[in-house]
């Protein structure tokens, strides 16, 4: 068929989400991604591939989020000379997913103004890729040299404040570079990737049924998304139906994941402006949700509940009932909170102009998710694209355009509200039935992807599978992707001591972005 | 201000009052306290080292600074460095990219120091494993004392690791 949008074939991708698939030559790549982005179409994600178990090259993969849905674009790569043309000019967050894809792949993309490492350090040396597959996972290099050439600020009175990777905090681990004159923040460069601990590899070790259950752990705090994800991916790809009780039990789950982060973080919000009341009030309300999560599904933060053909644990009416009443009560205090923060003078003080993304520079450097709500980025795929379970229940989409801390606060109170009536009217619509199937087999080279709007924002997972439930070849993506080099900007010109709290009105993930 | 006040009020003390829910837990706090005070005087000064996890750990740590838990009251404090530490806590199966940060971290924090691993991965390398980039559990990099198993450990286990580890560890 035609695409709606670009005027080329693509093939629709089975599964519960719109997508389609298109092979094309490397050589039409620049002119396609320029054509995408001028009708407004999104870069969601970018990744290599190995072939050559299938008797190709190598492979580049793109992923662009159109009004009609998820176009994965595939463009093979010669064995012998694996580039193609860059496109970072044109999607400027496609510049460290370039750049990983060569440490692990070993594709390169020519003119490229950046071609420093990315996701690799010391691990393995620069001429050993290690989704090729050749590469045995088990394969140790000697801990090797890590040089990294960061941007130098000079001038009169610059001076560096490096940072990391072990942080003061409860953090996870990543470098912050900090070029600053007086306690005014100039430049902030990021390393990541100390985290990466061979997901995608492992991937390709595991059997379908086994993946699932890594997946849940590429970044802890979105495991639900993860989950989900990863099961739409599996029953595009064995054509698997779930039973429709079982999207309205994994629409309470991915509700229930939102609001317990946004929780946390509303907590931490007020924290960091030093007003620990809040903290501790926020806490509390979380405490709550993760012991009822316990209770009703046997995790506090719902690991391992999703699984591919439904979900492992149903719900009863006396529990759907506790759950309602729980929330209820959250909701209601939250309220209370929110008063007070709003009429907290020193804590809008330390919010508002803090931390600034304008929505120009939101739109072209492809800000996301919730951060992206915060800065006019008019998208969410539970609104976007309305599948069940949330087509029953018409979600609002959050929108705010300051761009700033107080902007991201907003953003997390009404998305807090909007869950709760969520899960309410999910769970007085729960269909009867079963709550899982089996998952049908599949064959070597059937695909799904999977794409969920996690509370930080969309995760994708794109899946090649190889024959006898195997996996081929899985890239998930973290919407932290595209939003770390945003953080980069809504530093500038702000000063030190306001970097934890634009950082936590952020709240990126390293583990989901390192793989 | 006043709502902020009447909101305080209106919570009281929420830190598993008495008689407490989770008996567990409430043995562990008193014992927790006393062990303490025995081994380090005071007060116990944790540094927290996420050595590659999927921050699923993070979370539950996190948790045990709230409320319910409310760790800071019994006299276990984080405290930004490792030179002032006296205890790591290690999350994550390690990965091969924080090997050395992890490393120097150790050897930063002053004798006699204690380690507890944190999680199914600190204790086993959980689902990670070993491979090109990841050490797989913290002792394969470090010495530990003490390894909490978990996916994530509940903040009562974890509390109930530090304890062990005090105990029992070599920093008594």
């Amino acid at each position: 068929m035609r695409h709606a949008e670009l005027a080329i074939e693509v093939q629709p991708l089975p599964g519960a989400m719109p997508a389609f698939r298109a092979s094309i030559q490397a050589g039409e790549l620049r002119a396609l991604c320029e054509q995408a982005r001028s009708q407004k179409a999104r870069l969601a994600a970018l990744w290599g591939s190995d072939e050559t178990v299938r008797g190709g090259g190598y492979a580049l993969h793109l992923a662009l989020a159109f009004r009609s849905g998820l176009l994965w674009l595939t463009a093979p790569l010669s064995r012998e000379d694996p580039r193609y043309p860059g496109i970072a000019d044109i999607y400027a967050n496609a510049n460290r997913m370039q750049r990983a894809a060569f440490d692990l792949v070993g594709i390169q993309a020519q003119d490229s103004p950046d071609s420093r490492k990315w996701l690799r350090h010391g691990a393995w040396p620069q001429d050993a890729f290690p989704l090729r597959k050749d590469f045995d996972i088990a394969t140790r290099f000697p801990q090797g040299e890590d040089r990294y050439p960061f941007v130098k600020v000079e001038g009169e009175g610059v001076h560096e404040i490096p940072v990391g990777p072990v942080h003061a905090g409860t953090i996870e681990p990543g470098h912050f570079r900090f070029s600053i004159v007086g306690e005014k923040i100039l430049r902030l460069e990021e390393r990541l990737g100390y985290k990466h601990k061979g997901i995608e590899k492992r991937f390709e070790t595991m059997t379908l049924e086994e993946g699932a259950k890594l997946a849940g752990r590429v970044s802890g705090d979105s495991t639900v998304a993860y989950a989900w994800a990863y099961a739409m991916a599996v029953e595009g790809a064995t054509g698997t139906e779930p039973p429709l009780r079982s999207l309205a039990l994994r629409g309470i789950l991915l509700e229930l994941e939102r609001i317990a982060n946004h929780l946390g973080d509303l907590g931490y919000l007020g924290n960091d402006v030093a007003l620990s009341f809040g903290f501790f009030q926020f806490w509390r309300l979380k405490e709550i949700l993760l012991r009822l999560n316990a209770q009703l599904f046997g995790h506090r933060y719902l690991m391992d509940v999703i699984v591919p053909g439904g979900v492992s644990r149903d719900l009863s009416r006396r529990e759907t009932e506790l759950l309602l009443d729980r929330l209820e009560s959250i909701q209601g205090e939250a309220a209370t909170l929110k008063a007070i923060y709003d009429e907290h003078a020193g804590t809008q003080d330390r919010f508002i102009m803090t931390g600034q993304v304008l929505p120009e520079l939101a739109e072209k450097l492809g800000l996301t998710g919730l951060a992206g709500r915060a800065s006019g980025i008019r998208h969410d795929l539970r609104v976007d694209y309305p599948i069940p379970p949330y087509q029953q229940v018409e979600p609002r989409m959050a929108e705010h355009t300051r761009g700033d801390v107080a902007a991201r606060v907003s953003v997390r109170f009404e998305e807090l509200f909007e869950s709760v009536r969520l899960v309410q009217a999910l769970a007085t619509r729960l269909a009867p039935g079963e709550f899982r199937v089996p998952v049908a087999d599949c064959r070597d080279g059937s695909c799904g992807l999977g794409w969920v709007e996690g509370w930080r924002g969309d995760v994708l997972i794109a899946l090649d599978a190889a024959g006898a439930n195997r996996i081929h070849r899985l890239h998930p993506h973290d919407p932290s992707w595209q939003n770390w080099p945003l953080l980069e900007h809504a530093v500038m010109g702000n000063i030190v001591p306001d970097f934890p709290l634009i950082n936590k009105s952020f709240n990126l993930s390293y583990s989901g972005q390192d793989l | 201000m006043y709502q902020l006040l009447k909101q305080i009020v209106k919570t009281g003390i929420v830190t598993e009052p008495s008689p407490r829910a989770d008996e567990s837990l409430r043995q562990i706090e008193q014992r927790l306290g006393e062990v303490i005070l025995t081994h380090f005087g005071r007060a116990l000064a944790i540094r927290h080292v996420d050595a590659g996890s999927c921050n699923g750990c993070e979370l539950e740590i996190h948790a045990m600074n709230g409320p319910h838990y409310n760790l800071e009251r019994l006299g276990i404090k984080f405290v930004a460095s490792p030179r002032h530490a006296d205890l790591l806590l290690v999350t994550g199966p390690v990965s091969r990219h924080m090997e050395s940060a992890l490393l120097r971290t150790w050897e930063a924090t002053p004798d006699p120091k204690l380690v507890v691993a944190i999680g199914d991965c600190g204790c086993t390398g959980g689902i990670f494993g070993e491979n090109y980039a990841s050490c797989g559990r913290v002792s394969n990099v470090i010495p530990v004392d003490v390894a909490v198993p978990g996916c994530p450990p509940t903040p009562t286990a974890i509390m109930q690791g530090i304890l062990t580890a005090i105990a029992t560890g070599k920093g008594k």
